[in-house]
């Protein structure tokens, strides 16, 4: 438990060091948020959806959760190159622990930008269907962010360079969050698009925070929360083991 | 006088290479034990085996009594480490180091802390304790790398390369408190090192190892009588030749080096 907790203080001082990343990291989504939300905001309402910033924002807080989480690996790999991994792997302590201190760190990181995006947000005008709702979606934005950062973790337990490392993730990431129905509604996409965006498990992360945000749901919140569950334990299986393999 | 470590028939295989072969040595308890050879001869994997960062493709090495495959955790608690490169944490401070390594290895919290103090000021870095680890010159960070390596008071101290690209000074002071640690708390040092002077002043034995193969073990006496010579340093080069060696890195190793090169160039 202590040693957890010690990887995770860790990783939330190393967050709080990092001074301007902290912020740049926020810039993106944000431009997604104000370019789109406004830019597509009068057409949205013309075909009768109402507020494209109402919709758009439960997909830029997810946006922001998944780029954090998605590229945490690369700390993996920073700790293999700088040698820190070899101070954790040569403790007497197991690699779950190793994996999940990190992890956790990891996640409280995207979770806090996904909430700074919805702070922002809100001064721009959006608002929330109702309180219990922000709490659920904080529960889904936790959930997704340790699912992401489990993934990342395990490929970066598998890679030794960040060239690959970078190549992996990029690869996967523009798909999943355009695939996701974080720009639009899911409801009338051609037919291939729905089959890919329903095997996508942000989907239903982003269909989750939708639901709970301004109740709007695609799949259904149960749905929604049995697919996390399950992609959840899946990546974190995943992560672990490969954590289990690495070798110095 | 006891073992405490046993190194028994092992072999370590990579896809084309084979880095260890067939290697068995012991060390005695308290004992400053010097691994010699070139490069690539198998001196790195050989510690990474003996500190369970990889596992031998055949044989078996324990660490007081300990099995370090089948009881890794027990193997890990009898050692501290001291790698060829830095294993710190830059954008931690040096004090957060210590306190991180105190608690992988569930040590008591005050008695941490006293020990905290007394090896940083051992070390001379008590006074830079707040100062962030990425500020520190290579010399720095090795002598804090040894006092984290100390902090759980392992009864065994691994040393690779520990004096490369240390200045003399900064040598000349490792060795004295690593010979003091040895006499003062008995602790068994096990290093490596290209430089030959230092390890006829300070090991009680040595062993050879070229080409996977252990190829002499002994005092340094016993080497220099071996093979006739009146210095550690030709004796050494009678046993393992005098061709320049190419280091074959292994799949992680080369990986690393060529990121390390991509990092530094940008």
């Amino acid at each position: 438990m202590n040693t957890i907790y010690i990887l995770w203080l860790r990783q939330m001082k190393k967050y709080r060091r990092s001074g301007l990343r902290m912020v740049l990291s926020i810039i993106q989504p944000l431009v997604y948020f104000l370019a789109l939300g406004y830019g597509f905001n009068s057409i949205f309402q013309q075909a009768g959806r109402g507020s494209y910033i109402q919709f758009i924002v439960p997909g830029v807080v997810a946006q922001t959760i998944l780029f954090t989480s998605i590229f945490w690996g690369a700390n993996i790999i920073f700790d293999k190159q700088f040698g820190f991994l070899k101070e954790t792997l040569v403790a007497p302590v197991s690699r779950i622990t190793v994996m999940l201190g990190g992890a956790l760190g990891g996640a409280t990181i995207g979770v806090i930008q996904g909430i700074v995006l919805f702070f922002i947000a809100l001064i721009f005008g959006f608002h929330p269907y109702n309180l219990a709702g922000v709490f659920t979606s904080v529960g889904f934005m936790i959930m997704l962010s340790l699912a992401m950062v489990s993934f990342s973790s395990g490929i970066g337990a598998m890679v030794n360079d960040m060239p690959s490392f970078m190549a992996a993730t990029n690869f996967l990431v523009v798909p999943l969050f355009f695939l996701s129905g974080s720009m639009y509604p899911l409801d009338n996409i051609p037919g291939v698009m729905k089959v890919i965006a329903s095997v996508n498990p942000l989907s239903y992360a982003i269909d989750a925070m939708r639901s709970s945000l301004i109740n709007q749901s695609h799949f259904g919140l149960t749905t929604d929360f049995l697919v996390m569950s399950g992609t959840l334990v899946v990546l974190f299986a995943f992560s672990v083991f490969r954590f289990t393999r690495i070798e110095a | 006088m006891e073992n405490i470590i046993s190194v028994q028939h092992v072999t370590k295989k990579y896809k084309e290479v084979i880095a260890v072969n067939d290697v068995s040595f012991e060390v005695r308890k308290g004992e400053i034990f010097g691994f010699l050879g070139p490069n690539g001869a198998g001196k790195s994997t050989t510690i990474k085996m003996l500190t369970t960062l990889l596992l031998p493709t055949e044989g078996k090495l324990s660490l007081a009594g300990h099995d370090v495959i089948k009881e890794q955790h027990a193997a890990r608690k009898i050692f501290g480490i001291v790698f060829q490169d830095p294993s710190l944490d830059g954008d931690l401070t040096a004090f957060e180091n210590m306190q991180l390594h105190a608690v992988l290895y569930k040590l008591d919290k005050r008695m941490a802390a006293s020990r905290t103090e007394e090896l940083m000021k051992l070390v001379e870095l008590w006074d830079r304790k707040n100062s962030l680890v990425k500020t520190f010159s290579g010399g720095m960070k090795r002598r804090l790398e040894i006092a984290r390596g100390l902090l759980h008071h392992p009864q065994i101290l691994f040393l690779d390369e520990p004096t490369l690209g240390l200045d003399a000074q900064t040598r000349n002071l490792l060795w004295n408190y690593i010979q003091q640690l040895n006499e003062r708390e008995g602790m068994t040092i096990f290093f490596t090192t290209h430089y030959l002077g230092e390890a006829e002043a300070v090991a009680h034995r040595i062993a050879l190892i070229d080409h996977g193969k252990i190829v002499a073990a002994g005092t340094s006496e016993e080497l220099k009588q071996q093979t006739g010579t009146d210095n550690l340093e030709k004796a050494y080069l009678e046993l393992t030749g005098t061709s320049v060696r190419d280091e074959t890195l292994s799949g992680a190793d080369s990986k690393k080096e060529a990121m390390r090169r991509f990092m530094t160039k940008r």
